[in-house]
């Protein structure tokens, strides 16, 4: 059993952080912080600087400057030993889902509890069969990766993601490469493993579904600077003239926006459903 | 990037992979599979060549040895000392190094691109240690133990061409080669056998490990590391000739 959501305080803080490969800026003072509990989208357009600022914050990249706290704890001047600790208390969900290939799913999943826990082989095995059957994939244990769906990958990719009980989720680009509605699946689970568990997730898409359906607090990057933050309520009265044209890139939403905002207004008396026109 | 930055890195690299385990059975496990992936699955491609190896060599030695002045047990002499000396060493870790090199770095090119290294570092797992250190370790137990089969199978596939062509009967081979035996021979071959294994491991795991981009960056790292291996072990071979001889 967890204990309630507001007994975690497990905060992400990223203050005034620069990043450039070579001579070329491709973070310039991103300052932002990353609740508990919440689902915090980084979206933006390819090229935005969105992936390099995740990168940076769970520690593949070291930032030039700035600082990222984890739970009040500066990760960038951690020592390697410190560092192991924190990425402990970190799962990750990869683009790809960076399965091992050579593992199946159960071997994936278990492969952080035999690595970090002394639990014995029956309870690595119960531990597993928990996640796979909360990520709904009972069944699939001897399966392969070579196997198994895209939608399925990132499923296991979340199992294995929370199989220590993290307090910091990433999901970078949970959607890439899914189907619609396998991406509604998958945002769902995010969503709700998110409450369940108490954690600080961060998600980088630039899927608007995600951003309408689990955007707590979205941070919006555009050429490598935080253009703009808010909720996904926010997002469509949002008068940012780079958000709107990133948002609603199609004639199509262009068009549902503006009806919303009148139907808003008061000046639309007829009964158009607005929210499923948006979806 | 010129000779010194990749020397820089690569030195980096090998800094990198010493750090406390962070689970000793699982390190050992990886070890283990290292071991049968470097070692068990060569053993076929080590037994064919070294016995061709020391055939060939006893029918060419007694080719160009044809005169009743030199004893033909000097035969049986040549091939035990080129076996030993150099065949078996060199000769068989260049083959390991397009074998287990193009191997090694694939798999680490792939584990690269995929992210899957990523996924290790984000768990807190050194991945130099824990996926660089079991391969060099791996090689630097079973190489020797390949060259060591090599040589042996090497003399006698000798003894099996000469016997078989006709050109030297197994006794006057056996006694060949007790003529003159050096045991020196074996601890330099051994001395070049540990500095082979480490660079057939080394090399392909820090051009597997900095691999960026896709697939086709994942075949020329392999192409890469094998073509540095070959090369780096013709120097080393000069070397340690130059020094231990």
């Amino acid at each position: 059993m967890r204990w309630p959501q507001f007994f975690y305080n497990s905060m992400i803080e990223i203050k005034n952080i620069h990043k450039g490969f070579g001579d070329k800026t491709v973070i310039e003072d991103v300052s932002a912080v990353l609740e508990t509990g919440k689902c915090n989208l980084i979206i933006g357009a390819s090229g935005s600087g969105k992936t390099v600022l995740m990168k940076c914050i769970v520690g593949l990249f070291e930032p030039d400057n700035g600082e990222i706290m984890y739970d009040e704890a500066n990760f960038t001047t951690m020592s390697a030993e410190e560092r192991k600790q924190t990425r402990q208390q970190i799962g990750m969900l990869f683009q790809g889902s960076a399965l091992f290939d050579s593992m199946t799913v159960e071997q994936n999943v278990m492969f952080p509890l035999d690595m970090f826990t002394n639990l014995t082989g029956k309870q690595k095995h119960e531990k597993a069969d928990e996640v796979l059957a909360r990520v709904n994939l009972t069944g699939s244990n001897k399966k392969y990766p070579a196997e198994i769906s895209g939608g399925m990958k990132k499923r296991v990719g979340i199992a294995r993601a929370i199989v220590l009980n993290p307090k910091f989720l990433f999901c970078d680009e949970p959607n890439s490469g899914l189907d619609p509605k396998t991406s509604l699946v998958i945002d769902k689970l995010i969503k709700e493993i998110t409450i369940e568990y108490g954690m600080t997730t961060v998600v980088n898409t630039h899927d608007m579904n995600s951003v309408m359906e689990i955007g707590d607090n979205i941070i919006f990057m555009h050429q490598g600077r935080k253009e703009w933050e808010g909720t996904n309520k926010d997002i469509i009265f949002s008068k940012n003239e780079e958000l709107n044209k990133f948002i609603f890139a199609s004639d199509f939403l262009r068009d549902a926006k503006d009806m919303r905002m009148l139907e808003a207004k008061g000046k639309i008396s007829d009964n158009r459903n607005m929210d499923e026109l948006l979806k | 990037m010129n000779f010194f930055t990749h020397l820089g890195r690569f030195l980096l690299m090998i800094k990198g992979m010493f750090s406390k385990p962070e689970n000793h059975r699982m390190y050992w496990k990886e070890l283990m599979h290292q071991c049968n992936e470097i070692g068990i699955r060569s053993v076929g491609i080590v037994v064919i060549i070294s016995i061709f190896l020391g055939a060939v060599t006893a029918v060419q030695t007694a080719y160009q040895l044809i005169s009743p002045l030199i004893a033909k047990t000097v035969i049986a002499v040549i091939v035990r000392d080129n076996i030993i000396l150099e065949l078996a060493p060199t000769l068989i870790c260049v083959v390991l190094a397009g074998v287990v090199g193009s191997r090694i770095a694939s798999e680490l090119g792939n584990m690269r691109t995929s992210e899957q290294i990523d996924a290790l570092e984000i768990m807190g797992i050194n991945t130099k240690a824990y996926l660089i250190m079991p391969k060099i370790l791996a090689a630097l137990i079973v190489v020797p133990c390949l060259v060591v089969l090599a040589a042996v199978l090497g003399i006698w596939g000798g003894k099996i061409a000469g016997e078989l062509s006709g050109i030297l009967p197994a006794d006057i081979y056996n006694e060949g080669l007790l003529e003159d035996f050096i045991p020196y021979n074996v601890f330099f071959a051994l001395s070049k056998t540990y500095t082979y294994a480490f660079i057939i491991s080394s090399v392909p795991a820090y051009y597997g490990y900095h691999v960026q981009g896709g697939a086709l960056e994942i075949g020329r790292a392999s192409t890469t590391s094998v073509i540095v291996s070959c090369i780096l072990i013709l120097l080393a071979d000069y070397a340690l000739a130059a020094i231990l001889l």
